[in-house]
């Protein structure tokens, strides 16, 4: 399905690879010839079946550019896209829920409203807009971090997080707002609850009513969110890679357009597509770990 | 008699509340002897929940507050005792039971980690001696296959069996005085009454005293020693059970026991409801709060609050017209 939506959409859309990598000298007779060579002559019914074929035998393509595996090409633009991605996942999901948890603990306090405060702020916060202002306080004129460059997990961890430290904090920022939130009003709604009056009437502490009876129950809507905002982080990848420069899918994925490279898109949104299946699937097979009164 | 072992002296509880503040207990003293069955009677919203919380120390603040009075248990006042000593004696020398069986155990945690809480917060025995406990707790409130039920969740259980395990739970660490709070309202006929029996036995067996809280005249004439009739946050009429039933003296209580049909009556008999409505407790009529239902109200009753008297050994009152008052006018 997702596969049907993608190639319809990148077949319909504008643009001629044919007339870009034959350049602006181009003959009719070589547009034809490249366009017979790459095969967008034939029905399209006949590519799709082939695109789909191909698909299932784990080959995404060949670009039309560089003429090589595309496979090959994604493979080290991974490392830099999950680096990024499982660090933002790990540091918005801890921020989002230790700032949650602590507004709900003080719900009504000054401590409560400005974090909340600041959430608000966290996600009307354009993301591009953070990234060009860390960049120009943090890299620019304090120059703790480096404006471009990345540097790859071979060089050693510390220069490899020190590289990412910006584009990792702005994501995470972005991404905990929301988590923080959620976390605040699923506490609360559970510290209503009966059995918590119960945990508190067998002499429970507060901070065991909070911890132990609280926190798992009102888990579902948390784990729900960050699910939701690691989707969101596909798309916010995509900035955040060009702004930083960091030779990721993102980058991949704009340079892709910009040249009609059309089966790289392709693969690159099915690679996308299948991240999110797992991801909503991971989650549901947490709630049910989460709680037992969930069974598939 | 003596000592009492709870002794709740002109107990004030307020909430505020977006309608204006409400007086939820207003002035309410009684008596609990160490092992006796007592029971605070009366419709909803009269108070007799937030009595009990009270005692617990649960009042939720704001928006609700204890403003005076005291609450002499065990020759403490537990109105006096900072946050933690207070936790302490919640759920090991008082344990509480409530309403609803279904939601007030926790979701996501097994059965023996509920049951063994207590344990662990109050007596220092280790986790796996606990556990052993649990499932001892489960044997005596008389549910089978205890090994399978500890590591259960709550959802596996149903009504009548999760209320035997909040029973477990709140007799855990061998309590003086166990609450009642409606606690088997949400339950049919059947289970209701083994319920009851159980929680009998468990704290005769223990020599606890048992305060139930019910709006139910049947449970009070089977269980209770003791009897306390509140209305729109006072008491209204305190006595022996068996004395209150033959012959009570406030027209509330009259009322209410009316309204009950019983097996001993004439057939065709219709039952009489109390007239009227529960008042707003924003906006209490003047004199007693019950004057505009009282079938024996004189002009008096609506400008002068009567006081609480005690009329007869161990018997309480407060109404001008008591002496007038009967069941079978």
């Amino acid at each position: 399905m997702v596969g049907i939506i993608t190639f319809t959409l990148v077949y319909v859309g504008p643009g001629d690879p044919a007339a870009i990598i034959a350049g602006d000298e181009a003959t009719p007779e070589i547009l034809e010839e490249i366009r017979e060579d790459l095969g967008f002559n034939r029905p399209f019914p006949v590519q799709m079946g082939d695109w789909f074929w191909k698909l299932l035998q784990g080959d995404l393509g060949t670009s039309y550019f560089s003429r090589r595996e595309i496979t090959e090409l994604i493979t080290p633009r991974l490392q830099p896209t999950l680096s990024l991605g499982f660090q933002v996942v790990v540091l918005s999901t801890l921020i989002g829920i230790s700032t949650g948890m602590l507004a709900a603990w003080k719900a009504g306090s000054r401590l409560d409203r400005n974090l909340m405060i600041l959430a608000v702020l966290g996600f009307a916060t354009p993301g591009f807009w953070l990234a060009f202002l860390t960049i120009w306080v943090f890299a620019v004129n304090l120059g703790w971090f480096p404006v471009i460059g990345y540097k790859p997990i071979q060089d050693g961890l510390i220069p490899h997080l020190h590289s990412m430290f910006l584009p990792v904090m702005v994501n995470s920022i972005l991404a905990s707002a929301f988590i923080s939130r959620i976390t605040r009003s699923a506490m609360l709604e559970v510290l209503r609850e009966d059995y918590i009056r119960t945990a508190r009437a067998k002499g429970a502490s507060e901070f065991s009513v909070f911890i132990r009876h609280a926190f798992r129950p009102s888990a579902i809507p948390v784990a729900t969110v960050i699910g939701a905002s690691i989707a969101g982080l596909a798309t916010g990848f995509v900035l955040t890679e060009t702004i930083f420069a960091i030779p990721g899918l993102g980058r991949m994925l704009v340079d892709s357009i910009v040249r009609r490279d059309y089966p790289i898109i392709q693969a690159l949104l099915m690679v996308v597509a299948t991240v999110l299946i797992a991801v909503n699937l991971i989650v549901d097979i947490l709630y049910a770990y989460i709680d037992p009164r969930i069974r598939y | 008699m003596t000592e009492a072992l709870l002794s709740v002296e002109n107990l004030h509880t307020q909430f505020r509340t977006e309608g204006g503040l409400v007086q939820a207990v207003d002035d309410v003293s009684f008596n609990i002897q160490a092992g006796e069955t007592f029971a605070l009677v009366g419709e909803s919203g009269c108070g007799k929940s937030v009595t009990a919380l009270s005692i617990m120390g649960l009042i939720p603040n704001p928006p609700g507050e204890i403003t005076s009075g005291s609450i002499q248990f065990g020759g403490v006042d537990l109105l006096k005792l900072s946050s933690t000593e207070m936790r302490s004696i919640r759920g090991s020398k008082i344990g509480m039971i409530f309403q609803e069986p279904m939601s007030s155990l926790n979701p996501v945690l097994t059965i023996e980690s509920q049951l063994a809480e207590p344990l662990k917060i109050h007596t220092g025995l280790s986790a796996s001696a606990a556990n052993d406990r649990a499932q001892e707790l489960i044997d005596m409130v008389g549910i089978p296959d205890s090994k399978t039920r500890l590591k259960q969740y709550p959802h596996e259980l149903s009504g009548g069996q999760r209320q035997r395990i909040m029973i477990a739970m709140a007799m855990a660490c061998a309590p003086r005085l166990l609450i009642a709070d409606e606690a088997t309202t949400a339950l049919d006929v059947t289970i209701q009454a083994q319920i009851l029996d159980l929680m009998q036995e468990v704290t005769e067996k223990s020599g606890a005293a048992l305060l139930i809280i019910t709006h139910n005249l049947g449970i009070v004439a089977r269980y209770a020693d003791r009897v306390a009739v509140m209305y729109a946050g006072k008491l209204r009429e305190v006595g022996d059970a068996s004395d209150i039933y033959a012959a009570s003296q406030h027209p509330y209580t009259v009322g209410l026991l009316r309204s009950v049909p019983r097996l001993d009556s004439e057939k065709g008999t219709p039952l009489s409801p109390i007239g009227g409505e529960i008042p707003d407790l924003t906006n209490l009529p003047g004199g007693c709060a019950f004057n505009p239902r009282c079938q024996w109200a004189v002009d008096r009753c609506s400008v002068e609050e009567p006081e609480l008297i005690e009329i007869s050994q161990g018997k309480q009152v407060a109404c001008f017209e008591h002496a007038s008052v009967s069941l079978n006018v």
